[in-house]
């Protein structure tokens, strides 16, 4: 730790609402020079919020932001880029259409006297950095061409050799597979090594106290503790994020888990010899009635492309979908949707209408059930309450415009959208991904009750605790093909990790 | 569960309150009333001729093709799409019903006369055609609707040339000539006629299960089509109805002219355009509807009639509603930022 040294960034006493709903109340928090600074916290427990002031997002808010021992305010991200501040978002935020060396370069690309950009030298300087993260990339191949994760790890690159001394990474760890988290972790201790600060978020605790020498715990818009990471534990962490017993509520599924075997359950999908160009190389399974169809696989691995597939916004270039024992080419997303197939993809922005209410967003899938042609807004509002009290959706307003719930109520509503008329096949994409080990118990106890009821349900993910929790059966996708199944046998973390 | 909100108090579970977040979320409304009442407040001091009954009828009337002709393009841009061919095709339908109707024998065109409803429908179905080719160039093929309806624009335009070759045509059916020119109880049919297809528009938007589609494709497409939406049903229906209003606006402004040519509603593209945007729908799609589209007709409707009432340069007056179409886009665009920072 850094202790009797002054940190270069202070902030005291801050306090940010949005919209009279209060996201942080008198936080205060230090960084220091050549420091990596953990926070964790439950999904709207201020963590972002708090990032966001410093890379300038939020010019407004109360407290003292105090950089280099002088009072700062920054009233855009350009202020907070000139002053040395560089944020990955949760969210991928990259130039698809541009290629790898405009992205790392984005917004100061070298220009030569008169202003031509220095294409060669772009080029060349863009594949040097990567390289030294491990990235072995052709510069100039278009960066949407990429899988995600190698996409993310750019976004990274890009920022840790901005040369900002401090990065801030909201989950950057999320779509990244195992060895390139690992390279990550050594870029990040030799930049520490180097004298930049480093603020670290995840929901990945193992990964904090590995990675960082200081943790933070917020909630609910509270600082509850700082230590060094060395006198910590995850249990201890765990407790005072949720300020209960938390060693329970998550399983770190390391030791071997017995799947169940087979059911008798009828089979709703059938999917037989699915390709697709560069995504998917015949790709065979069935999806029974009353089981959770799990499967797992690294970012990239054609997960996304078949759930697409699956709802009907894909069309395969072979192979055959049959839905409830009839052959099926869906020709738009309401063509799956009226065969039985739902779908809560894996990006909250995709999934939800952020500008409307609550109820809105709950019936907008099944107002063909409910409305022939005018709409009835009382049945809405009294269906939408009924999920939201079933769901446990926080705060239980149906009227709420959607932009104000936490990230994991969000997740939560986009699954209710498909609950008042049970879909025969529900396809989940990162069903529980960035949220906290309650809002994840909550979805693993509703999936389970639709489970009962005799759904369908293929649960997609690149993070195994999430199939492990959740699948009664397992399959391996690697590079577009299925290699692996798991059925009535053991699993583990390691298992899957090794199979993929 | 373990919400973070579990130990909130209730209070904070409710819709935020004080006025400034209030206003700043509804500024896309506000401002656009205020722009109004501002306008109407200056002409009213600045000529004595403005602020009448008789003159109150006038801006109604003015405005009242241009109304009808908003309806449907507000549809369009709150799905986040631009319908360009608007005016084209009202010149086209008006063009193609007095192509179908008798003419006075000094009118030199060689023209198909039929019956009066016939004519009319066969002009309604020509602008829904139009209507269908936007939708399918959108929709099937992928053209962005700036580009597509820029090409029916010409289309639309080589057509209307094709049918009068230069000339001009008088005679529209009947029940056109009445609707277009006449008037009941002293108020201009034309008026009625604009005010029905607007609250008709406000009807479907706002209480149908379509109407909340247009929103929800506006508001986020991709959410939408994930939500399994037919998307390209509601962008193909939002394109036709836009042809549809225009053609209707076109024929019925040909009987207010009384008479059908080339090039005769050039001016409504920009005017229909800046009435739906000036009064506040988002050109991001989503928010907006025709409460917005009235205010923005009336502001369009009080600052072209106004200008005639004051003393000023006619030359200048195109620059000034230049000015205030860029203010009203300013506003339009700020009021998204403000209303995406009241909802983070």
């Amino acid at each position: 730790m850094s202790q009797g040294r002054s940190p270069i960034l202070e902030l005291n006493q801050i306090t940010k609402a949005f919209g009279g709903v209060e996201a942080l109340r008198g936080v205060d928090f230090a960084l220091h020079a050549g420091e990596i600074h953990g926070l964790v916290g439950e999904n709207g427990a201020g963590k972002s919020t708090l990032m966001k002031i410093i890379a300038g997002v939020h010019p407004e808010f109360s407290g003292r932001f105090v950089l280099d021992g002088k009072e700062t305010r920054f009233r855009s991200t350009r202020d907070a880029h000139a002053a040395g501040i560089g944020m990955v978002h949760q969210e991928l935020s990259v130039a698809p259409d541009l290629t790898v060396a405009e992205n790392v370069f984005l917004g100061s690309q070298p220009t030569n006297r008169l202003g031509f950009v220095q294409w060669r030298q772009m080029a060349r300087e863009a594949g040097e950095q990567l390289s030294r993260f491990g990235i072995d990339v052709d510069p100039m191949t278009r960066l949407g061409d990429l899988p995600i994760g190698l996409q993310q790890l750019i976004e990274i690159a890009r920022v840790l050799f901005s040369g900002a001394r401090i990065i801030i990474l909201d989950e950057p760890t999320s779509a990244l597979s195992p060895p390139e988290v690992e390279r990550l972790f050594t870029t990040l201790h030799k930049l520490r090594d180097d004298g930049t600060s480093i603020v670290f978020i995840s929901h990945f605790i193992e990964d904090i106290l590995r990675v960082s020498d200081v943790v933070t715990v917020f909630r609910n818009g509270r600082k509850i503790a700082e230590t060094a990471s060395a006198d910590t534990t995850k249990g201890a962490l765990i407790e005072a994020m949720i300020g209960r017993g938390g060693e329970a509520l998550e399983h770190s599924y390391t030791d071997d888990l017995m799947l169940p075997q087979p059911g008798g359950g009828s089979t709703v999908l059938k999917v037989d010899q699915l390709s697709l160009r560069r995504s998917l190389q015949n790709v065979s399974f069935a999806a029974r009635a009353g089981e959770v169809l799990g499967i797992y696989g690294f970012m990239g691995c054609g997960q996304l492309e078949l759930s697409r597939i699956l709802f009907g916004k894909l069309r395969p270039d072979g192979g055959t979908l049959v839905v409830d024992g009839a052959a099926k080419t869906f020709r738009s997303t309401a063509a799956a949707r009226r065969a039985g197939v739902a779908l809560v993809p894996e990006s909250r922005r995709a999934m939800l209408f952020h500008q409307e209410p609550v109820y809105k967003n709950i019936s907008i899938s099944i107002l063909e059930r409910i409305s022939a042609l005018l709409l009835k807004p009382v049945r809405e509002r009294a269906i939408a309450q009924r999920q939201v009290e079933q769901l446990q959706i926080r705060p239980p307003v149906v009227g709420l415009d959607l932009g104000m719930l936490s990230g994991g109520n969000q997740q939560k509503v986009a699954l209710a959208k498909w609950l008042t008329y049970p879909p025969r096949l529900l396809v989940l994409c990162e069903p529980t991904r960035g949220m906290d080990v309650g809002a994840k118990n909550d979805v693993i106890n509703i999936v389970r009750d639709l489970r009962a009821k005799g759904l369908a349900i293929i649960v997609l993910s690149t993070e195994p605790e999430t199939v492990l929790s959740l699948a009664d059966r397992i399959l391996v996708l690697k590079r577009g093909a299925v290699v692996r199944e798991f059925a009535g046998e053991a699993v583990s973390k390691d298992r899957l990790l090794e199979a993929a | 569960m373990a919400s973070s909100d579990s130990a909130t108090s209730p209070a904070d579970h409710k819709r935020p309150r004080g006025l400034a977040p209030f206003l700043r979320s509804q500024m896309r409304n506000i401002a656009p009333f205020l722009t109004l009442i501002f306008l109407s407040g200056f002409f009213a001091i600045a000529s004595p001729s403005f602020a009448t009954i008789d003159n109150l009828g006038n801006i109604l009337t003015q405005v009242s093709v241009t109304g009808i002709i908003a309806v449907g393009l507000t549809f369009v841009i709150l799905c986040a799409e631009i319908d360009l061919s608007i005016a084209s095709i009202a010149n086209v339908t008006g063009i193609a019903v007095a192509y179908f109707t008798l003419q006075e024998s000094y009118v030199n065109i060689a023209n198909i006369p039929m019956p009066g409803f016939a004519a009319i429908l066969l002009a309604l179905a020509l602008c829904a055609l139009l209507g269908l080719v936007n939708a399918l160039g959108l929709t099937i093929i992928g053209i962005p609707s700036f580009i597509m309806t820029l090409a029916m624009m010409q289309i639309a335009a080589g057509v209307s040339a094709l049918l009068v070759r230069g000339q001009i045509a008088y005679k529209v059916p009947p029940l056109i000539t009445t609707l277009g020119s006449g008037s009941i109880g002293g108020i201009p049919w034309i008026v009625i006629v604009a005010a029905v297809m607007l609250l008709g528009g406000h009807l479907v938007l706002t209480y149908t299960r379509f109407g909340r589609y247009v929103y929800m494709v506006g508001g986020n497409r991709e959410a939408a089509e994930f939500a399994g939406l037919n998307v390209k049903l509601i962008l193909g229906s939002v394109m036709v109805i836009s042809a549809v209003c225009s053609g209707i606006g076109g024929m019925l402004g040909v009987a207010h002219f009384g008479s059908a040519q080339q090039n005769e509603f050039d001016t409504y593209l920009l005017d229909s355009i800046a009435a739906v945007v000036v009064g506040g729908t988002s050109l991001f799609g989503g928010r907006g509807g025709i409460g917005n589209t009235i205010v923005g007709l009336f502001v369009l409707g009080v600052l072209n009639n106004g200008l005639d009432h004051v003393n000023i340069d006619s030359f200048l007056k195109i620059l000034i509603r230049g000015l205030i179409l860029l203010a009203a886009l300013v506003i339009n665009v700020y009021a998204q930022r403000l209303r995406e920072q009241a909802a983070e």
